[in-house]
């Protein structure tokens, strides 16, 4: 066995690979509940990876075909249902996982320097995740399928000059049609699992270089011990990854629950309405995209003007991205932060729950004006954040991590 | 401050209820697919009133035969009424088709007929409970018949030998909008009223089981799944805490 | 870190326990997955058994009807060729049918149910090839002592009028019998055994 790992070694990075990510990659001993969700977003990544291969090869991407072939794989496919369910649930998990890993981020600042590259790629990762899910939804082929991404598309027809002419690119139809299905499958199984699996190893690699945050936000590099190890660090291996593989398993359990007992989470998770086949000519009496683009939906809605609306939903993912710059304070985590700072983030919190419960529902005049407020409220975390972050008062840091 | 906290709150608060509902209150059905003599009144039920207009063309005669506990050959005797081209009676294998073409159902009904095989699904038990018990005369419409949880609906009231003639009481409010007050049989079908309900159910019990024919096997699957998960994580924490005992 | 006290051996069972959880975990994963290449209730459907009437098949005829997408040739054999059979033990590679190439009920001299009735797959055992039938005596191109039977014309395969294989030919084994029973006395079922097969 060793000889075949030296042989190995001698022409491939083999070890130092192994020790650079896992055996000798020195974490914060202090990582709490909220650092389970990075290696859970991979997790998921590989169920979606392995679930959506099978399904590919019972699926047909075809408009007169695509809506039975789905049943097809329910019905007549040997357990076909099941690698079914394992997608459709592992679709909403990921993005409950990178929304909890997000928040991880905003509470103890791990988008801050040395760190705005890995935040960055996390963003690009998101964003790339959104293109899938939505051409992913399309698949199916229902009416929410149909009508969903006739109204995401029709997004695009706001934009000046172009508008018109970039929508009907984007389709390869004057509607969504059999062209537009067959150019998203393409897109959803290919070319954007490329994307972002080439983004996740981007993400990791950086963060692998500077070294993970903590709940202190304290950098474990600046206290080394004599062979140059953090002394708040621990490795990876075989620390993290037996951790991990509790939360793996905890995590398991409720994924199994939903995948079993509720594949539909109550119409959250597949919506009613994708049980009817797309029909160009007929639009539900309700559409709302999956409860994951929701906040922005809600955003989209609340401004009551086409291009407005659309500028502040891009405008509301695209501020994200700035947020390492956007804040300007030198602490990094929530614990020695500024009062202001724990209510802003709070309601920020709130307000984009709230959207995304309102973008679920029918508008009624209270409702735009509670998604207005809610609206202000989002963008408003930022413009706080930017004018009291730079004279915060903050609470002193400690030179090492707490327990 | 307080009175515009409740506004808000009144804006959120009257939830999903209504997005499928249109609106109207829906009778409760009593659904349970587990109930494998129930499932088989159901369809044949279905066969017999349903089948011959709408198809279930994702679902085959076998599997029900499998799920419902019937032979190949009750569902040849009982439930198989269709024939291919050549005359022959459809296979139990096959899916549950029907002779009816597209061209035919837009001419006679006004509209696409739908497949149900997934209807259950899409609307919902209590919807098509209520759909089904809930057409009344109305002279106004092609067919004679109108209904309260489908208004203007394309489809006749198929069941009504059995249920009867239903008379509704229309009140009309202000915006000029009509609603389904009340129901009264004026004129008695062959099943008393709870007879009717109860056809209606283990109909609607049957729509639930072809929606998702596996929900069964897949609840059991279920459970075994979350045992040996249970089982995995005792080990797993205590493979855990061993490796821990270093860090604190 | 106090890694004086480690108690090796703990750590070493607990993770052979995890990991043999965790492998039977994989096997459980794999299961749905290695089962969804299986054929599915479409294609079992579309090869579901075939029902043949036999009743207007003339002596010494062959009919064709397809199950599961393979030709299976149903032919009525007449006393004569029956009694030809035996007279060719000795130039067949499995005379006795021992290799299993049919079903037990028809592991016999005539390799079928019914004496006079052959049901075969068309499929050469060589190639996948469908041999032609041959049922003219001393045919010109196989010989004087040609009894009738198939030849495979992709590789020159002879089998008999039981499908067995002449030796010296590159098909190793004999045609194949398909499962098969009488629904009645000129009701054939492909596919199946019947229940007192």
């Amino acid at each position: 066995m060793n000889k075949l790992l030296n042989w190995v070694d001698d022409r491939f990075p083999l070890m130092s690979m192994w020790n650079d990510h896992m055996g000798k990659y020195y974490a914060p001993k202090n990582f709490n509940f909220w650092y389970f969700f990075g290696s859970l977003a991979l997790l998921v990544l590989v169920i979606q990876i392995v679930s959506g291969i099978f399904l590919t090869m019972h699926y047909k991407p075809d408009g007169a075909l695509a809506f039975a072939s789905v049943e097809y794989i329910m019905r007549d496919v040997p357990y076909g249902w099941l690698i079914r369910y394992m997608h459709s649930t592992g679709a909403s998990a990921f993005f409950i996982v990178v929304y909890l890993h997000m928040f991880r981020g905003l509470m103890y600042g791990s988008y801050k320097q040395p760190r705005e590259l890995i935040w960055l790629f996390g963003m690009l990762i998101y964003l790339a995740l959104m293109a899938e899910a939505f051409m992913g939804y399309l698949l199916p082929w229902g009416q929410m399928s149909f009508w969903g991404a006739q109204v995401i598309i029709s997004l695009f027809g706001a934009i000046p000059w172009v508008g018109d002419a970039l929508t009907l690119w984007i389709r390869g139809d004057y509607v969504i049609s059999d062209a537009t299905l067959n150019r998203f499958f393409a897109l959803h199984v290919i070319a954007l699992p490329f994307v972002l699996v080439g983004l996740i190893v981007a993400h990791l690699l950086a963060l692998h270089e500077v070294g993970s945050n903590n709940p202190d936000g304290v950098e474990i590099k600046k206290n080394k011990d004599e062979n140059g190890i953090p002394k708040d660090g621990i490795p990876f291996h075989p620390y993290y990854s037996v951790k991990d593989i509790v939360g793996v398993i905890v995590f398991l359990m409720f994924f199994v629950a939903v995948m079993f007992f509720a594949p539909e989470m109550g119409g959250y998770f597949i919506e009613h309405a994708n049980f009817v086949p797309a029909d160009p000519l007929k639009t539900p009496e309700h559409i709302a995209p999956v409860w994951y683009f929701t906040p922005f939906y809600a955003i989209l809605r609340a401004v009551p003007d086409k291009l407005m609306g659309v500028i502040a939903m891009f405008g509301s993912i695209a501020v994200l991205f700035v947020l390492p710059w956007i804040d300007r304070c030198k602490v990094k985590s929530i614990r020695y932060r500024a009062t202001i700072f724990k209510v802003n983030l709070a309601a920020f919190v709130v307000s984009f729950l709230v959207l995304g419960y309102l973008g679920m529902l029918p508008t009624t005049p209270g409702r735009t004006l509670v998604a207005q407020i809610g609206s202000i409220v989002y963008f408003g975390f930022f413009v706080v954040l930017w004018y009291t972050s730079k004279n915060e008062k903050t609470k002193p840091v400690p030179e090492r991590v707490t327990k | 401050m307080r009175k515009l906290i409740t506004a808000l709150l009144l804006a959120v608060a009257p939830s999903l209820v209504f997005a499928a509902g249109g609106g109207i209150q829906l009778d409760h059905a009593n659904i349970d697919v587990s109930n494998k003599e129930a499932i088989q009144r159901g369809a044949k039920t279905f066969v017999n009133y349903c089948l011959s207009c709408h198809s279930a063309a994702y679902m085959r005669y076998n599997r029900l035969g499998a799920d419902a506990g019937m032979t190949d050959q009750q569902l040849k005797d009982n439930l198989i009424f269709t024939r291919n081209k050549k005359g022959e009676q459809t296979k139990v294998g096959e899916l549950m088709k029907n002779a009816m073409t597209e061209d035919y159902a837009k001419e006679a009904f006004g509209t696409k007929v739908p497949d149900l095989t997934v209807i259950a699904r899409s609307r919902g038990t209590d919807w098509l409970y209520t759909y089904l018990r809930t057409f009344y005369v109305d002279a106004g419409r092609p067919s004679g018949h109108n209904n309260k949880a489908f208004p203007d609906v394309g489809m006749p009231n198929v069941l009504w030998e059995m249920q009867g003639v239903q008379q509704a009481e229309i009140r009309v409010d202000d915006k000029g909008s009509r609603h389904v007050e009340s129901l009264s049989i004026i004129k008695p079908g062959t099943h008393s009223v709870a007879e009717f309900d109860q056809v209606v159910n283990d109909l609607v019990t049957y729509l639930a089981y072809m929606g998702e024919p596996m929900q069964l096997e897949r609840q059991s699957i279920g459970f075994w799944t979350l045992g040996f998960l249970l089982i995995f994580f005792v080990v797993a924490y205590m493979l855990k805490k061993e490796y821990w005992k270093d860090v604190h | 870190m106090t890694t004086d006290t480690v108690d090796t051996s703990k750590r070493r069972t607990l993770t052979l326990a995890t990991s043999a959880v965790a492998a039977v975990g994989a096997g459980f994963v794999a299961v749905p997955f290695v089962a969804s290449w299986a054929p599915s209730e479409r294609a079992k459907t579309a090869g579901a058994p075939v029902e043949v009437d036999i009743s207007k098949l003339d002596e010494g005829r062959l009919l064709t009807v397809e199950w599961r997408g393979k030709p299976v040739w149903i032919v009525k054999r007449s006393n004569k060729t029956l009694e030809d059979l035996k007279t060719l033990d000795d130039s067949l590679r499995d005379a006795a049918s021992d290799k299993e190439q049919q079903p037990d009920y028809a592991k016999n001299a005539s390799r079928s149910r019914k004496p006079e009735i052959l049901v075969l797959v068309g499929i050469c055992t060589h190639l996948g090839c469908s041999p032609t039938f041959r049922p003219d005596l001393a045919a010109a191109d196989l010989g004087a002592d040609w009894k009738g039977g198939f030849f495979c014309p992709c590789h020159g395969s002879k089998f008999d009028m039981a499908g067995r294989v002449y030796s010296g030919v590159p098909a190793p084994t004999n045609l194949e019998v398909p499962p098969h029973y009488y629904l009645s006395d000129n009701v054939i079922l492909v596919g199946e055994d019947g229940s007192a097969a």
